[in-house]
């Protein structure tokens, strides 16, 4: 029986969508069951399978005999606004869920880059945007998922509640892993409520004026939701922009404002709305306007040597950083070598750097990790072994040696 | 069992021998920790000076298959630092150096002996603090409470320890070394911080700790509300929490609580006609803003109810207000011999009914359960004061125990918010999980400590596990 017959006896001839050009079948689950079934199936039989979301993270060029994508497991299957919790499917747009969640005047406090994004990429993947620095990384917003493991066995850690320690924090390791432990199906997210007022101030000037006004709003102990400085590839503009977004209660954010304004030492102009709301998702679309998105981790205080490097070795391209929490994203057009060269320069400045989106060779050469810090691999591979025993996940996590 | 003579020299010459413990007398002073119904003497106690011996005792335990605990403070709630006599325990309160604070990058590099409010004395200079804040904080270990996850009242707006670690150095149980994370928070690969941060001991034993500090807020408003019901009190907190102000605090005391506060020298001055009260706290950068907050507030406690409210006019009178809070543990345990302090979490909009159900349980086994805890996320904890020999009492009070822990799962909850399974709430795991689940959990045990020699007989329900073999699929 070819594969696509043992997927339809499986999950039934409507869960198999039509194939892509490659001929290679693509199924599409209605559950966490037929996802765990389909991956059972594919393990024992020695299958690879690719995982798909929107296909917009993970381009669906990786070679496979199998795609599975999450595109109908795409129901809020729980929102509670007097909680503030919320469970979507991994393939409910993000966007949808956004605005869903406004409707009920609940709001999660991430603003993942790029566009028409699922909610199971951006877990997995863990890309932050811009309020990273005001409100955490991904993982800091997922209270508990579902994971269907490489070799088919349903895992739930974590709940609905918002202080949880039973157990260990599986959910933390698949946050951000890629998919290399298995498919995310199902994420619980710690919301917060609609923000009362959301203010956005830019400046614009030399990357390193505004790096400079950027750490004396940090040294005077102002944490705004947002502190992004954005490259004039980016911002679209001749000189680099420093953007803020302050987010809160109405005085508070007044306050902040001033703070800010004092701390900064730099005349910044406030955006209405709908250009407050332009900007933002401008710079978030910029994300991925190239076919190679990276994410560098750096210190604050070491951003500039960090932006030196990325600009020594890539392209001049939309970059942002996010000062705060000392991330970097470049996207554009680039050789593997020249990221490859980076990341081992990188490394040196202890800075890690993540593949976040490439063409699959490249992907597929460098992994979305690389190298890992001693000690680290050999756990790695192991928990591979234990959640995708048979190899079935089609995720380069690792660097070809 | 016992430890091997010939082991016993090795950590001797490893430590010097003044740092091993061995007589019965001075084991038994480690027989325990916060949990007052579970003892266990260890076989031996070593009291390592460094990391490198640290490093050294795991190697020389790990060659001769010796299961070893580690120690801060003693003070966990669940049994998690408590070790048969055929384990080693290896107390950590010796590496207690503040390694690195850096201010600009908001950061600071600390051993894992270093008692949590002495971090934020540090800090306090360059105003900053090392925000989560366990009401043990003048005694417990930053490495104590990485292991368990540790909240405390201001991880309401500033969230538990595993939203505040970068990096962790850990001696993994075969002795070898790895560096997880990084510090400015973006881990080499999959988030083996996130995991490690609530393992309680299993994956091995953190030897340097890398930690976010947030600034200290400048403006800072308390107020007290009391309530005639519980349900009115738990109607409140869904109240404040709807209205998308985020309070750095939401802690609510009952009745029981109240009254025993007020007869003890802690006495807050909590009026002790209330079904129950609720302290809140603001704070921020800026008075006037914290100040219109704080008058949004006491309008919510009011509209929902509160026969009173009062907000805290100066320093003198907020400590006053806390220190009811942060010493009705030890008020509640001068009541008997024994506290079981339970530790569950429930939705924030199932604590009214929640909250009654508990109530009922107490009337029902006729034990007085006192609840202090942080509403604003939900997290519970039941206080029973009994007396450990008395046999009836004790199993009464498990009864009480066990089921808590079904009302609060049952109401879309969890077993332990904050104090970890450890001993004590092993039994309770596979109410929370299913067999792939801890089966699951159980396979990561294995990749961090395949011999099973960190903290053996802790957090997983052995029998309930699903068996995962590596590599191959079951
Ligand atoms: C009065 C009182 C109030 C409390 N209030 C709170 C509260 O508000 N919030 C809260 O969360 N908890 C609270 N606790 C519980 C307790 O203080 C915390 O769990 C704390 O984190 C334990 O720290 P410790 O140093 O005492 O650790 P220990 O009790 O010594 O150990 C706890 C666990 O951590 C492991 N461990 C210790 N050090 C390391 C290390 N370096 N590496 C790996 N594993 C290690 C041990 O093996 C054990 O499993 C309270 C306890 C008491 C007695």
């Amino acid at each position: 029986m070819t594969i696509v017959h043992r997927i339809r006896s499986l999950v039934g001839t409507d869960a198999v969508l039509e194939t892509d050009g490659t001929g290679l079948p693509r199924v599409a689950p209605r559950s966490e069951e037929e996802a765990a079934l389909v991956l059972r199936t594919a393990s024992e039989a020695g299958w690879r399978v690719r995982v798909e979301g929107a296909r917009r993270w993970s381009p669906d060029d990786a070679p496979a005999d199998l795609a599975l994508t999450t595109q109908r497991l795409s129901e809020i299957t729980f929102l509670d606004p007097a909680d503030l919790v919320a469970t979507a499917q991994a393939g409910v747009a993000w966007d949808d869920l956004r605005g869903a969640l406004a409707d009920q005047g609940a709001w999660a406090a991430l603003d993942p880059p790029g566009t028409g994004r699922s909610v199971g990429s951006v877990v997995a993947t863990a890309t932050a945007g811009p309020l990273r620095g005001g409100f955490g990384n991904v993982r800091d917003h997922v209270l508990g998922l579902t994971l269907v493991t490489g070799d088919g066995r349903v895992v739930r850690p974590g709940g609905r509640v918002v202080k949880n320690v039973a157990g260990f924090d599986l959910a933390k390791l698949a946050t951000g892993s890629f998919g290399a432990f298995g498919v995310v199906t199902s994420v619980t997210l710690r919301l917060r409520a609609v923000p009362r007022a959301d203010m956005t101030l830019v400046a614009t000037g030399t990357r390193d004026g505004l790096l400079g006004a950027a750490r004396r709003i940090l040294g005077a102990g102002i944490t705004p939701g947002a502190l992004e400085l954005v490259a004039p590839a980016a911002a679209q503009a001749a000189d680099w922009a420093l953007a803020i977004r302050l987010i809160g209660a109405d005085a508070e954010v007044q306050a902040t404002r001033n703070a800010v304004g004092g701390a900064a030492a730099l005349g910044f102009a406030e955006l209405p709305a709908h250009e407050s709301a332009r900007l933002w998702s401008d710079i978030l679309a910029g994300a991925e306007s190239g076919p190679t998105t990276v994410r560098l981790g750096t210190l604050p205080s070491a951003l500039d040597d960090a932006l030196d490097l990325v600009a020594h070795h890539l392209p001049e391209a939309w970059l942002s950083a996010t000062v705060g929490s000392g991330t970097i994203r470049w996207s554009g057009d680039t050789t593997h070598d020249r990221v490859k060269l980076l990341r081992h320069q990188a490394a040196q400045q202890e800075i890690p750097l993540t593949l976040e989106r490439a063409p699959w060779p490249m992907r597929e050469s460098l992994g979305h990790f690389g190298a890992y810090r001693e000690g680290v691999g050999r756990l790695v591979g192991q928990l591979r072994r234990a959640f995708d025993p048979h190899g079935t996940l089609v995720v380069p996590v690792d660097a070809v040696a | 069992m016992t430890i091997p003579a010939g082991v016993l020299a090795a950590l001797s010459a490893i430590v010097g021998p003044g740092w091993v413990r061995q007589s019965d007398a001075e084991l038994e002073t480690y027989a325990g920790d916060g949990l007052p119904t579970h003892r266990s003497r260890p076989g031996a106690v070593v009291i390592p000076g460094t990391r490198e011996e640290v490093i050294r005792i795991v190697r020389e335990l790990a060659s001769h298959s010796i299961p070893f605990v580690a120690r801060g403070a003693g003070t966990g709630l669940s049994g998690g630092a408590l070790a048969s006599d055929d384990a080693v325990l290896v107390v950590l309160t010796r590496l207690t150096r503040i390694l690195e604070v850096d201010p600009a990058n908001r950061l600071a590099v600390v051993e894992p002996g270093v008692v949590n409010v002495r971090l934020s004395a540090a800090a306090a200079p360059h105003g900053l603090h090392y925000a989560p804040d366990p009401s043990s904080q003048t005694v417990c270990t930053i490495g104590g409470n990485v292991a368990e996850n540790a909240g405390g009242p201001h991880c309401l707006k500033y969230g538990v320890t595993t939203n505040h670690v970068l990096e962790l150095e850990v001696v993994l149980p075969d002795g070898g070394v790895a560096t997880l994370g990084s510090r400015n928070g973006e881990p080499w690969g999959p988030d083996l911080v996130g995991l490690f941060v609530g393992s309680e001991g299993l994956f091995g034993i953190a030897t340097r700790i890398t930690v976010r500090l947030t600034p200290v807020p400048t403006a800072v408003r308390t107020l007290l509300a009391d309530f005639a019901a519980l349900r009115t009190a738990g109607e409140a907190v869904s109240a404040i929490i709807r209205s998308g102000l985020v309070p750095a605090a939401l802690e609510m005391m009952d009745r029981n609580c109240i009254g025993v506060v007020e007869a003890s020298i802690y006495a807050a001055g909590y009026p002790t006609d209330a079904a129950a009260v609720l302290l809140v706290e603001l704070d921020g950068a800026d008075e006037g803003a914290v100040a219109a907050e704080c008058a949004e507030v006491e309008l919510l406690l009011r509209e929902s109810g509160a026969r009173t409210v009062r907000v805290a006019r100066d320093e003198a009178e907020r400590t006053r207000l806390w220190q009811g809070r942060k010493k009705a543990f030890g008020a509640l345990g001068r009541l008997s011999s024994d506290l079981v302090v339970q530790d569950t979490v429930v939705p924030r909009s199932a604590l009214p009914d929640v909250l009654e159900q508990l109530e009922a349980i107490g009337n029902e086994l006729g034990i007085n359960v006192a609840n202090v805890f942080h509403a604003g996320d939900g997290n519970l904890h039941p206080n029973m004061a009994f007396d450990g020999s008395d046999e009836a009492a004790v199993e009464r009070v498990e009864r009480a125990s066990a089921a808590i822990m079904k009302v609060c799962v049952a109401a879309g909850g969890t077993i332990t918010g904050e104090h970890g399974v450890g001993s004590d709430k092993r039994r309770y795991m596979s109410l929370m999980f299913d067999a792939d689940t801890l089966g699951a959990m159980h396979a990561v045990r294995l990749v961090f400590d395949p011999a099973e020699i960190s903290n053996p007989g802790k957090v997983l329900p052995a029998h309930a596990c699903r068996e995962w073999k590596m590599g191959v699929a079951s």
